[in-house]
């Protein structure tokens, strides 16, 4: 069986990260199961941990009050759940379900934070991995802005 | 070009604002109404006007040809009000056609947003028939909402009865959709793509264009790789009035259909 190095070492997020960091990453990973329909996290909540997801759907959403929940986004194998462990106040925004069974490395948050502080260029490693999918997050969000398909 | 009459088999509409004409002719074999996929027709309301619209069915079919058409103006209004029995007039088929011979041996990845798949849905056909002279095949499309998706039914039996991988993606959604949301560009990491090996076609509304090709290109797809579907208001279709005209090419002529490599300059032009 894969030990968890391997595993994340084959994430997308993880790809080409220098084997010491992958290391340090290691110590603060664990192996998470959620069934269909499980709520991983909820909005308010302090954002402990994220998620690099392996297999399975996971769905965000927003309480939208007399909206009801709106789904905003869902993502799959191979895409990271959650940035806010990396942003004070620490507190996720949105509410994350299992669409299907999902198989994930949880990240402990708070180990990883300590590890970026003690050695600034896994801190500056991670962050450019973060940015960049705070980039293509946001894109996608103008994008939806744009409502391109919206009716004549 | 004198439009031939043609009458309404049948009308049916796939969402809200998108119906499908289905159009057969008593006094024309209907090889005649042969085209190949990408091509359009101009349909014509009397006493309304002409409009460009792609053929959406299976070129291998001859009884009949299908129009989807988006309710968005004078005369697809008037179109969308036909009953069974009416007759409307026809010119066509007109413009260049998806290089399905060209791109035959490579994988395929089509990427259509709303409306988009009608022009695509010929093509999917067509490869779908002829599918051990393709690679691998992926369809990937956005729509706005889920009851804004066209063809759900086949996009579903095109999962399950054939070699095709399907992703498809809505904008927005309730939490009862089980389906994904976000945009159609976020579905190329679940394509897999062997940049060398692939020839993309995109059709939908150009800024989606614009991001799906950015996206493929960023996934190592050349610009030559890339082919789209242009769509402009057509008035003559055959090259002469310039109300289609796109630069240096008229749409209806040298068009829809182009290799991206062909158009990119103008492309990034906002006022065209």
């Amino acid at each position: 069986m894969e030990d968890l190095s391997g595993v994340l070492r084959n994430h997308p997020f993880i790809k080409d990260l220098d084997e010491n960091y992958l290391k340090q990453i290691t110590g603060c990973a664990s192996n998470v199961l959620y069934h269909e329909n499980d709520i991983i996290f909820s909005e308010g909540d302090e954002a402990v941990q994220f998620y690099l997801i392996r297999t399975g759907k996971v769905a965000l959403e927003i309480n939208g009050r007399e909206k009801g929940n709106v789904r905003i986004l869902t993502m799959g194998p191979g895409q990271i759940l959650g940035w806010s462990w990396i942003i004070s106040p620490y507190k996720w925004h949105f509410e994350a379900r299992a669409l299907e069974d999902v198989r994930a490395i949880a990240l402990d948050g708070e180990c990883l934070r300590n590890k970026c502080e003690e050695d600034p260029k896994l801190g500056y490693e991670m962050l450019k991995r973060f940015s960049h999918i705070l980039e293509q997050r946001l894109q996608s969000t103008r994008m939806q802005l744009l409502d391109v398909y919206k009716r004549g | 070009m004198i439009p031939r009459q043609v009458r309404v088999k049948k009308i049916f509409w796939e969402t809200e604002d998108v119906f499908t004409l289905e159009l057969v002719s008593e006094d024309y074999p209907m090889s005649e109404f042969y085209f190949r996929p990408g091509q359009f027709n101009m349909l014509y309301a009397f006493g309304v006007g002409e409009a460009a619209i792609s053929i959406s069915s299976d070129s291998a079919k001859k009884n009949s040809i299908l129009h989807s058409i988006h309710k968005v103006g004078y005369v697809t209004n008037a179109l969308s009000k036909l009953k069974k029995g009416d007759v409307i007039g026809i010119r066509g088929p007109f413009g260049k056609a998806w290089p399905l011979e060209e791109i035959k041996g490579y994988d395929i990845c089509i990427m259509a947003g709303g409306i988009g798949l009608a022009p695509l849905r010929p093509s999917i056909y067509y490869i779908l028939k002829h599918r051990k002279q393709y690679g691998k095949f992926t369809l990937l499309y956005g729509a706005r909402s889920p009851r804004d998706m066209l063809y759900p039914v086949e996009l579903e039996q095109w999962a399950k009865k054939h070699d095709i991988h399907i992703e498809t993606i809505v904008d927005r959604a309730d939490s009862m959709w089980r389906g994904q949301v976000g945009v159609v560009t976020e579905l190329i990491d679940y394509a897999e793509l062997d940049p060398e090996r692939t020839r993309s076609m995109v059709c939908g509304p150009e800024i989606m264009m614009k991001y799906s090709i950015d996206e493929l290109k960023k996934n190592g797809l050349n610009e030559d790789q890339i082919y789209l579907s242009l769509e402009r208001n057509m008035k003559c279709a055959l090259g002469f009035c310039g109300h289609c005209q796109y630069g240096p090419s008229f749409v209806c002529k040298e068009g829809p259909v182009f290799n991206f490599s062909k158009v990119k300059d103008i492309f990034e032009i906002r006022e065209l």
